[in-house]
């Protein structure tokens, strides 16, 4: 279990989302940045659909009622343990009574705590994703508040602390990025100039962005006879909607289901975890993609997730000394590896499994 | 991918996304993971490891071409035929911006509730919140625009007007229509299966009730007990 001991801004429970309801106008949610989730959850050897807490600008503080193995990934809010600082991206083992403390944002704008067996909340309509503007899933369809307690779920194959994410799958969250952009259904509905303006200007992210979505402000973008209305359709998430003020607004996992602006282009599903990072004042820019190049880039990366994500920890041998039997071995090994380690030992080329202890 | 038959708000473009959605679902593609039909347009999520824009869109052209499409198979006709009966209360508390609409339209407000209770309305779509309907049909004499503030809380079950449209608010949200009534039929509970009462592409009506019926609705639904009355609706 896991108290909640400050929330800070916004704190909520998410998993991949709550999908195959649209057509009732059910939101999709779930975490904003999919593959933090992912990562992490493949850290602590959860399903990627675990549910997770996402913390949004730092300042939450969590203790745990229970050992358990967890891992940070997503934007770096300054994590500590037990005011220590910790490293995203690979996995902790946490003890009964410490406590997880976020600072303030380093880079990016929200991270994942993926705890191994997940957060354990019971699934509404197939999800455990807080649907904030129905009140439904997560924890009693809410934010997270001071005092809340999150079950923590069961895990058959507890894994080691140390292990790694592969460093080519972990993003930089610059405060520039360019995301890519496949032409929307509602391109035409902008004149050559408004297209050009789109495509050519830096727009930055404004304090009005939430999880529904990433508001734009920059160059105005013209749309033909000054139209930034259409009849309502459905939308996805990264679509880019463009309503009478001609800024873009880039929808993410919150969205409504259907729009009634125009769209004039969909960011590529690869490039939505930088939105999802993209703190107020991140100077967005657009650059044009096809729908296969965008299609292509989702299954290179979903190959690079299924290959070598995690490193498995080296420890390093700093003195072995061998005076009979038993031995004695000495090694350099980080704190939070300490426990739940397994050691494996060769050694006259017959392998045995010892236990470790934490000195 | 969105499939678009149209760009207005037609019965018959409507009519046609239902078909083709129905059309769709029937074939069982396996790479189709959902279909979202709006006003006139139908949105394909489809599996991109799978099938690529190219697969899909031919799978969707041999659908067509293979005549499954409008021949309206027997659950979509089904659910065309349905029409909702909606319990309204009208005005006072429940629906405070009835006088506003009677006023605009320079009618009483047993008028607006006349003309409003009279159409059946084609829900178009579901969208905005869980259980939203978007309704065709709304007779242009009590047309009215919206709030100029929008209410920062409007409860759920209220029955509002905006421009030529009108809907029923499913949840308690902000929001900026003329609110002339409440129903206390639940239209989204995330227990139930399918979580909405109303499906999109069906038909709804809404009818006045006293108080005193309301209560006896409000009643039954904590009971468990509570079923919105639905017809068949002729052709």
């Amino acid at each position: 279990m896991i108290r909640v001991l400050s929330p800070g801004p916004l704190s909520t429970v998410q998993d991949q989302g709550r999908f195959g309801l649209s057509r009732f106008g059910i939101s999709v949610s779930g975490a904003v940045d999919a593959h933090a989730l992912t990562l992490g959850n493949m850290l602590v050897g959860n399903p990627a659909n675990a549910a997770a807490i996402e913390v949004t600008f730092g300042g939450a503080e969590f203790q745990f009622a229970t050992d358990a193995l967890i891992g940070i990934t997503g934007g770096d809010l300054a994590p500590a343990l037990n005011q220590a600082p910790v490293e995203m991206n690979q996995t902790l083992a946490v003890i009964a009574g410490d406590r997880l403390t976020f600072g303030s944002v380093r880079s990016g704008l929200r991270a994942y705590v993926c705890v191994a067996g997940g957060i354990d909340v019971p699934p509404t309509l197939g999800s455990r994703s807080t649907y904030l503007a129905a009140g439904i899933g997560g924890l009693a369809g809410r934010a997270l508040r001071a005092g809340d307690e999150l079950p923590v779920g069961f895990n058959d194959r507890p894994l080691h602390a140390g292990r790694r994410a592969s460093a080519a799958l972990v993003p930089k969250y610059g405060s520039e990025i360019t995301v890519h952009v496949i032409a929307g259904p509602q391109a035409d509905q902008f004149t050559a100039k408004g297209v050009e303006t789109f495509y050519l200007s830096a727009y930055t992210v404004t304090d009005k962005s939430d999880r529904q979505g990433v508001r734009l402000d920059g160059p105005a973008i013209e749309a033909v006879g000054g139209r930034y209305d259409i009849v309502s359709d459905a939308v996805v998430t990264g679509a880019i909607q463009v309503p009478g003020d001609a800024r873009p607004i880039v929808l993410l996992a919150d969205r409504q289901t259907t729009g009634g602006y125009p769209k004039i282009g969909v960011v590529a599903t690869v490039d939505i975890p930088l939105l999802a990072q993209a703190a107020p004042g991140t100077s967005v820019r657009f650059a044009r993609t096809t729908i296969e190049e965008a299609q292509e880039a989702t299954r290179r990366a979903i190959a690079e997730l299924a290959g070598a994500a995690v490193e498995e920890p080296v420890l390093h041998v700093t003195n072995l000394v061998i005076d009979g039997s038993p031995f004695r071995l000495e090694m350099a090994v980080p704190r939070q590896a300490t426990s739940q380690l397994r050691m494996t030992v060769v050694a006259d080329g017959r392998q045995r499994i010892v236990g470790a202890s934490s000195a | 991918m969105i499939v678009e038959f149209g760009n207005s708000i037609d019965p018959d473009v409507n009519q046609r996304v239902y078909e083709v959605a129905a059309a769709i679902e029937r074939a069982s593609l396996p790479v189709v993971q959902e279909v979202v039909p709006t006003y006139r347009s139908l949105l394909v999520r489809y599996d991109p490891l799978r099938a690529s824009f190219g697969d899909i869109t031919r799978s969707l052209e041999d659908l067509a071409r293979a005549g499954t499409v409008g021949t309206g198979g027997r659950g979509s006709r089904d659910q065309q035929r349905q029409l909702f009966e909606i319990p309204v209360v009208y005005g006072g508390d429940d629906g405070p911006d009835l006088a506003t609409v009677a006023q605009h339209a320079g009618v009483t407000p047993g008028e607006v509730i006349a003309i409003h209770t009279r159409p059946a309305y084609r829900v178009y779509m579901l969208g905005f919140a869980p259980g939203f309907p978007y309704l065709g049909g709304l007779d242009a004499r009590i047309a009215c625009p919206r709030l100029k503030t929008p209410r920062t809380r409007v409860p759920a079950g209220s029955v509002g007007i905006a421009e030529n449209q009108t809907g029923i608010y499913p949840l308690a949200t902000p929001g900026g229509w003329q609110i002339i009534g409440r129903t206390l039929a639940p239209l989204f509970n995330p227990s139930r299966e399918p979580p909405v009462a109303l499906m999109p592409g069906s038909f709804l009506r809404f009818v006045q009730v006293s108080s005193r019926e309301a209560e006896d609705i409000e009643r039954r639904v904590a009971d468990g007990r509570y079923e919105i009355p639905t017809r068949r609706r002729g052709f």
